[in-house]
């Protein structure tokens, strides 16, 4: 017996589920397979930042692209995933912090995004509760967070209605390709399509290696802690330069916060977060915001995504294997990108194209040991 | 609805503030018993509005956290009474 | 070669006395200020009540445990007031008066005890609703009563006993029992394997029955009444009929269910045991987990009550020294292994005499609360059940993700067994397939300081 269909994408993280999405919503036959629960890693464990400041800037037109879907979830989805524009704050604790804050500015404005620097005295005096530490601030007026355990299923139940097929707790065991078409076997069946799509997160790099294309992808896992409610105070979602610390307030008033990384084996897959680097995620939020002192931590957490050395996903069609697209290893960052990488997903699969540069993401730029193609300052922030 | 004292009533008085206002309660006594002795009630949940009594007296349910000057958020049932404490109920 | 045991109830001081007679000194780590655990809670000092008034019939355990610890206590690592918020293999990490610290271990011995397992009933968030537990830890620790009429509701061995403490200390009462004569008929002769246990619980009843106080068996409670504090409880008696009583606190428990976050964090497997209806830590009958260095005893490990308690502690332990290359002759080993064995037909009776009435958690109303915490209905949970339900079956931490459910300070301890039966019968599916929720550090709320002592 075999599954027959148009597309077969691997993973329902939210590159997966938005693909599946998009490609079914034109007509496409999709079938996607999750082995574990639909968002059950990096997209659904992340901090939840909907940010586009920050980023390399060749992600900028990926984020911008998303950013667009964001604002039309209700309508996509029929529901915001508790998306909420609060902005963000992205902070310098000192002089240096402060200059690369700056030197930001020009690489936002060159892709249509608006920041605002905020110097020390209005910095302390529009937020009063930041430590003393902080010096300025770059604000990001359409950025926002999300609740990211809500994404990737609300992606999946769309696509679902959309007429795409969904197995959960379906775990590829194999795969081939015979010229014609792709045959993945899974949990006892098997399943046919000439596209193939991997969005596999961390283990996108395994599915790569499947068809003969190495890629440099290592498990990364975020270090993520979660508050009691307490009064809500802390409006705009915060970040500093360096990414060492990250913290936002629910509207209910957890804060959530992080910093740092988990430890994993993805060979289970079982990930759990360290004590020592929740302890140092809680000092640089004291420095950050002096009277979360003493308010309770209920909750830690962790999970597996895929980290590239450069910091930047993997993108694009295989380098061996006509049908097969790449979309995996987001590094840290790929929660406020899933909407939009499904929706370029879609554009190379059914226009053969897409307007969104993808030559910085191409699976074999690491090919042949050419190492100039690293680049600096990978990033450190999850999402 | 108090908490109605039924042996061990010989034991020194202590004094505390309950939201800023003078009370007392004897030694020996959990926050809960020296709040619920009082008045009927320890805080309202964030959510519901809601007053709550604290549930399972054990420091497992969370429900009875009171904040201590001083000593952050504390789990009523299982921390004792000290002279002088300043008790605000959330 | 350090041991950790964490809790010095009935289970960890035996742990930690077998310990200490082969000459180590384990680190014994409790939240409380002393040993003793729940059921032999010491009172705080200046409080005078004789151990009879406090622990009844088990004022000989109490005294010879409490002796036991004492006679310890200079020869272990004592910490008092320390909560263990998370375990990893080769260490604890603490907190305990203002400081964050760590405890090494080559071995860990987990007796962590157990909490009530309730029903959420609609006014159950009530200022005057405890559990029964708490109804006991307020008179046996603090001298006190949690109102002036007071009616129990649930079933098992402790609502008897309670109510009878409350009874006997003069206050009134009333019981409703939701479990039916029949089930408890039907188990006789293994509740009689119980022998004394088995005949106090009589005693108990007959007492109160002496005494005038009200018994309704087969009761279903419907609902607990009053606007900003308990004023009264409805419910339905053995025939069906609508009756109210009037109250100012209600105590409610069926049965107990094992504080595991501990042995969940250190990768035991748990199973789900159709008999207690508790998913429980996978353990040898000497209390080996499959995790190497932990072991586990007493009701923290699985509800077999406070004497089996202390067998379990001492069994453990003594599989611990057999791992350290301290064995123990095996005819002493087989004595103990024999007496906790037979416990096991008794604790079987009355886990089938007084089952948690799954039905009467799936019945929770839609607008009742469940989850206390993030003051989330059974309604929701159940709307979540049916929006979301994908194939194959979906389970409880993805309703929690969806919910809120769970994600509160208790992280699920209070809702967790009613919210489990409320989603397997929104799914049609069996409790056991709608799984656990999964456990993360810490296992309770611990503060966000700057600092960090090493202990």
């Amino acid at each position: 017996m075999s599954n027959a269909t148009d597309v077969l994408i691997i993973g329902a993280g939210g590159a997966g589920s938005s693909a599946a999405l998009h490609l079914a919503q034109r007509g496409a036959r999709v079938i996607l397979l999750e082995r574990g629960l639909i968002g059950g890693q990096a997209t659904g464990v992340n901090f939840g930042g909907v940010r586009q400041q920050g980023r390399d800037p060749a992600e900028l037109p990926i984020a911008r692209r998303s950013r667009e879907i964001w604002a039309r979830l209700p309508a996509i989805l029929g529901t915001d995933c508790e998306f909420e524009v609060t902005g963000h704050l992205k902070l310098a604790r000192n002089e240096s912090e402060e200059a690369e804050l700056i030197a930001y500015l020009d690489v936002a404005r060159n892709h249509g995004i608006a920041l605002r620097l905020i110097g020390r005295n209005a910095l302390h005096e529009d937020y009063p509760w930041l430590g003393p530490t902080v010096v300025a601030g770059s604000y990001c007026a359409e950025d926002g967070a999300a609740n990211p355990r809500l994404l990737a299923p609300a992606l999946a139940r769309a696509a679902r209605r959309a007429g795409a097929e969904i197995h959960e707790r379906c775990e590829v065991t194999g795969f081939a390709h015979d010229g014609a078409g792709f045959a993945v076997a899974a949990d006892g069946l098997r399943f046919t399509a000439p596209v193939l799509l991997n969005t596999a997160g961390f283990w996108g790099g395994g599915v790569a290696a499947a068809f003969g294309e190495t890629v440099p992808v290592s498990p990364l896992s975020p270090n993520m802690l979660v508050t009691e409610p307490v009064r809500w105070f802390i409006e705009p979602n915060l970040g500093v330069v360096g990414g060492n610390v990250y913290l936002r307030q629910i509207r209910r008033g957890n804060v959530i916060f992080g910093g740092g990384h988990g430890e994993n084996d993805p060979s289970v897959p079982c990930s759990r977060p360290l004590p020592d680097v929740g302890a140092a995620a809680m000092r640089r939020a004291l420095e950050l915001i002096p009277a979360l002192a003493g308010v309770q931590v209920i909750r830690s957490w962790s999970g597996i995504d895929g980290q590239m050395p450069d910091g930047l996903p993997v993108i694009g069609p295989s380098r061996t294997t006509q049908g097969l697209i790449h979309a995996f290893a987001f590094s840290g960052h790929g929660f406020m990108l899933g909407p939009a990488i499904g929706a370029i997903l879609a554009e190379l699969v059914l226009d053969g194209k897409t307007d969104v540069p993808l030559e910085p993401f191409r699976i074999d730029r690491f090919a042949g040991g050419d190492s100039s193609v690293v680049r600096a300052e990978p990033q450190q922030q999850h999402s | 609805m108090k908490f109605d004292r039924r042996s061990e009533t010989s034991r020194p008085v202590v004094g505390f503030f309950l939201d800023g206002k003078p009370s007392q309660g004897l030694a020996g006594d959990t926050l809960m018993t020296a709040i619920l002795t009082q008045d009927g009630y320890l805080r309202r949940n964030e959510f519901d509005g809601g007053k709550r009594a604290g549930f399972c007296l054990m420091g497992a349910c969370q429900d009875c956290v009171v904040s201590v000057e001083g000593r952050g958020r504390l789990p009523a049932c299982t921390t004792y009474l000290e002279p002088g404490m300043r008790i605000v109920r959330p | 070669m350090t041991v950790a045991i964490v809790g010095s109830g009935p289970a960890g001081t035996r742990a930690a006395e077998v310990l200490v007679r082969a000459g180590l000194r384990p680190v014994v780590i409790d939240e409380a200020p002393d040993n003793g655990g729940r059921i032999y809670q010491r009172q705080p000092p200046g409080f005078q009540r004789a151990g009879k008034q406090l622990y009844g019939f088990e004022a000989g355990k109490a005294a010879a445990l409490h002796a036991c610890f004492d006679d310890l206590r200079e020869r272990i690592d004592y910490r008092p007031r320390t909560l263990v918020w998370n375990i990893r293999p080769d260490g604890l990490n603490t907190y305990g008066d203002g400081r964050y610290g760590e405890v090494a271990f080559d071995q860990v011995i987990l007796c962590t005890g157990a909490m009530d397992r309730v029903v959420p009933l609609p006014g159950w968030t009530l200022p005057g609703v405890t559990t029964l537990g708490g109804a006991q830890i307020a008179l046996k620790g603090q001298g006190c009563a949690i109102g002036k009429r007071v009616v129990f509701v649930g079933s098992g061995p402790l609502i008897y006993l309670v109510a009878w403490q409350y009874a006997r200390a003069g206050v009134a009462v009333t019981v409703l029992d939701t479990s039916g004569f029949t089930a408890k008929a039907r188990q006789l002769a293994g509740l009689l394997r119980g022998g004394g246990t088995f005949m106090k619980g009589l005693h108990y009843i007959a007492w109160l029955r002496l005494h005038g106080v009200r018994i309704f068996e087969g009761a279903t409670p419907v609902a607990i009444e009053g606007g900003e504090e308990v004023a009264g409880i409805s419910f339905r008696d053995a025939s069906g009929r609508a009756r109210r009583l009037l109250c100012d606190a209600v105590g409610m428990g069926w049965g107990l269910k094992p504080e595991t976050q501990l042995a969940d964090l250190a990768g035991v497997p748990f199973d789900y045991d159709a008999g207690q209806q508790l998913w429980l830590p996978r353990r040898d009958a000497a209390g080996r987990s499959p995790v190497a260095h932990v072991f586990l005893a007493g009701d923290g490990a699985r509800i077999a009550g406070a004497d089996v308690a202390e067998l379990a502690g001492t069994r453990a332990a003594l599989a611990v020294l057999e791992t350290l290359g301290i064995p123990t002759e095996a005819s002493v080993l087989a004595r103990l292994d024999a007496a906790i064995a037979r416990h096991a037909a008794f604790r079987r009776a009355l886990d089938n005499a007084f089952p948690y009435p799954a039905a009467l958690a799936a019945a929770v109303p839609d607008e009742t609360i469940l989850c206390r915490c993030e003051a989330i209905t059974a309604g929701e949970l159940r709307r979540a059940a049916r929006e979301t339900a994908m194939p194959p079956a979906p389970e409880v931490n993805r309703a929690k993700a969806f919910t809120r459910i769970g994600m509160g300070r208790c992280q699920g301890r209070v809702c967790g067994p009613a919210g489990a039966e409320i989603l397997a019968a929104a799914l049609g599916c069996t409790v056991a397939d709608v799984g656990r929720l999964r456990g993360q550090p810490p296992v309770k709320p611990v503060p966000i300081l700057a600092e960090r002592a090493v202990a």
